[in-house]
């Protein structure tokens, strides 16, 4: 998608850490556009079972029916013939670092990935360059557990039942228009099964890096958390600055059985270059319990709703979500909630940040369907914008088609307040400072959620954003 | 001859184009507490955050110094670091800040160093001790679903931690139950030394019976119009403000 001469360049973030590139030429590089043909040879390079080629080219028909959403944010410049759809650096998914291409192993060295799986942070770590992962490693003890973590394209090659009795259950191909995109073109991305009973105590973790210019990744995620079974999953993504637009749309479906317990964290730090348009639900049966946290920090323009299907009684469903957009960057999150069983419960808490220009939404939708009665939800989202030339909004949606529920809701849109600034002021604190702690405030609900380090990471990069915006 | 620890010097204070104090001088030396004390619209708030720079109130004429230096073009955290200090009358939350981080942060830049946990353990513990404050109390958000007794001893905790040279105390009784407003006297008095100065801000005496002042002054719309020793308190209290308004109207209308 190289952008015309006449249109404003991308907006660098100054403070963008992951903006480099490799300079090393693709092993495999389709050429730009999309068509039946490079459908077809993305499944011919995969050797896939015939039903995936199938669905594939199905869901490119259903692709190129549906008009662009006209809603959200402004897609029209996206030019679907000038993507690479298939992008592949190495031919190998490697288990051991040593073995990964040195350029690579550099690029995820400097993201600090093989380091926190040396420390024993992480239970399994995944790493997708381009279109393909290249590394993928699990404890010992959890493999011997029986806990699956691998590639979804390794999944398919080794585990074709499992992955066909749970592939687009969750989000079907025709969804929308870039689940279907992403269901056409898919590469990449992980699978995850965890046993019933088992427990996976410390976080998986995959780390998604886009390093082509004018490239589509378009990762596909599985997740079955069998009944009574406890998982959490962490996902990364950054990529390098170029003039012109990457586009990153996946797909992620998850599956939390009777009784099970699955967490899904996302620290999203794309560069500004990136439209990140992406699918993710999950449904929840008796008992289990759904949460997604939800940290959008890069990407030119996001639009990215986490979903919980409340499918049996007992079953909870949560979203923690964070935007923080900065100039030239508009984030559209928010979540969608469905009660579609008797006595379910959700949480939604967001928190949307605005500075320098930029704009950030939450959009929700909490859906209860006739019946199912003795539901909870609680709705907070809460606005906070910087200065006077950024902007936020909330569009919160309730379907309630039942009676008998228990329903809260607040929204909040505030600037940082005079008032405030003046108080730590008064007490020493810089204007920047002061300004830093009162962020760090509003978003501490979320952040106290996370897990010590990605608490940190969090919290620095959002300073590092503020750091652009308020010198 | 060195100069004195703080003086205000014929001070005039707009918000949004109306006057409010209208070439008020002071001065304080080490070892002193002064208080103003006026009535309802005197312009004792605007003295108060004018002092300590809040934006919404310009400074039309005169000047503020500290220790011989003006301080009347910096901002507040400037005025804070070179050690004035102002106790809120009505302390503004901030949620999602813990009281024991904001503190920390407070100290340090104040001494323009971290302070080391250890130390600010023990000076927290220490302090908190000092105003019968639970240790729990800091883990909370400033200010955040705070009492009004409990607002006013946090600005006290703060007082005591950031050792100041120069303390305005903006109403600090109002709303203090009689055991509320034993406690932060004496939190106020072990904080005064011989090195530092108060200045009360009140409308009402009651705070002088703990917090002795050496010198009063009676601020009628934004000046004052007498000052005196602490005996000046007691005839307030006893007459009111209303003579002193009286005079104050015949010479504005005499002039």
């Amino acid at each position: 998608m190289t952008t015309p001469a006449t249109e404003a360049p991308v907006t660098p973030r100054s403070e963008y850490e992951f903006g480099f590139h490799d300079d090393v030429e693709a092993l495999v590089k389709l050429p730009k556009g999309l068509s039946r043909e490079v459908v077809n040879t993305i499944s011919d390079i995969k050797e896939e079972p015939d039903w995936m080629r199938k669905f594939r080219l199905k869901a490119l028909d259903h692709f190129n029916a549906r008009p662009m959403p006209e809603w959200g944010g402004e897609l029209g410049d996206i030019d679907f013939n000038d993507i690479h759809y298939y992008v592949r650096a190495t031919d190998r998914d490697e288990s051991s670092w040593e073995d990964v291409p040195d350029y690579i192993k550099d690029t995820y060295d400097k993201l600090g990935i093989p380091e926190a799986e040396k420390q024993g942070l992480l239970a399994g770590v995944g790493a997708q360059y381009d279109s393909e992962v290249v590394y993928h490693n699990i404890r010992e003890d959890l493999e011997e557990k029986g806990v699956l973590f691998l590639g979804t394209d390794q999944a398919l090659r080794e585990y074709p039942e499992l992955v066909r009795e749970y592939f687009t259950t969750v989000i079907p191909p025709n969804d929308n228009k870039f689940a279907a995109l992403n269901t056409a073109v898919w590469s990449g991305g992980s699978f995850i099964y965890v046993p019933p009973g088992v427990t996976v105590d410390i976080p998986l973790q995959a780390y998604f890096r886009i390093n082509s210019e004018d490239m589509g990744q378009f990762e596909r995620t599985l997740i079955i958390a069998d009944e009574g079974s406890q998982v959490h999953y962490v996902e990364g993504c950054t990529a390098p600055i170029y003039s012109s637009d990457s586009l990153h749309s996946a797909v992620v479906e998850i599956v939390c059985k009777a009784g099970s317990n699955v967490r899904y964290t996302t620290i999203q730090n794309w560069s500004n270059n990136v439209y990140n348009l992406v699918t993710k639900r999950a449904t929840a049966y008796q008992d289990a319990v759904m949460t997604w946290v939800d940290g959008n920090l890069g990407s030119k323009l996001t639009m990215k709703y986490p979903a919980v299907y409340l499918m049996e009684p007992g079953a909870h469903g949560e979203v923690l979500s964070i935007a923080s957009a900065g100039q030239g960057q508009q984030l559209d999150a928010g979540a969608k909630i469905v009660h579609a069983a008797p006595n379910t419960t959700s949480v939604i808490t967001s928190k949307s940040l605005s500075m320098d220009g930029g704009r950030s939404s939450y959009r929700g939708l909490l859906k209860v369907y006739d019946g199912a009665d003795g539901c909870r939800s609680n709705v907070r989202c809460d606005a906070l914008m910087l200065d006077e030339h950024s902007r936020s909004d909330t569009y919160p949606v309730m379907e309630i088609d039942e009676k008998r529920v228990d329903i809260g809701h607040e929204a909040t849109v505030s600037k940082v307040g005079d008032e405030q600034l003046f108080y730590l002021m008064a007490r020493g604190l810089s204007e920047a400072e002061a300004t830093k702690m009162i962020v760090n405030g509003f978003v501490e609900p979320i952040i106290k959620s996370l897990p010590l380090e990605y608490a940190v990471e969090m919290n620095r990069l959002i300073e590092l954003q503020m750091d652009g915006a308020i010198g | 001859m060195t100069s004195p620890l703080f003086e205000i010097d014929a001070l005039q204070v707009a918000v949004e184009d109306k006057q409010i104090v209208n070439g008020l001088s002071l001065t304080l030396q080490p070892g002193e507490v002064h208080a103003i004390m006026g009535p309802n619209g005197s312009g004792k708030s605007t003295l108060a955050n004018s002092l300590m720079g809040h934006p919404r109130y310009t400074i039309t004429g005169g000047d503020i110094r500290l220790q011989g230096d003006s301080i009347t073009e910096m901002a507040p955290d400037e005025r804070a670091r070179a050690g004035l200090f102002l106790a809120f009358q009505y302390p503004t939350d901030i949620p999602g800040v813990s009281m024991i981080n904001f503190l920390r942060r407070a100290i340090s830049a104040r001494r323009g160093e971290e302070i080391p946990v250890r130390e600010y353990r023990q000076l927290l513990n220490e302090v908190l001790g000092r105003l019968q404050m639970d240790e729990q109390f800091v883990r909370r958000y400033v200010n955040d679903g705070f009492s009004g007794g409990e607002k006013k001893r946090a600005e006290i905790l703060q007082l005591g931690l950031l050792q100041p040279l120069v303390a305005v105390m903006d109403e600090t009784d109002s709303g203090l139950d009689i055991d509320a407003l034993r406690i932060v006297s004496e939190g106020i008095n072990t904080f005064h030394s011989d090195d530092n100065a108060i200045l009360l801000i009140t409308h009402y005496q009651r705070i002088l019976r703990y917090v002795q002042p050496d010198h009063v002054h009676v601020l009628i719309d934004g000046r004052i119009v007498e000052s005196g020793d602490a005996s000046l308190a007691e005839r307030l209290e006893r007459d009111g403000y209303e003579p002193f308004m009286e005079r104050t109207k015949a010479e504005v209308l005499s002039s």
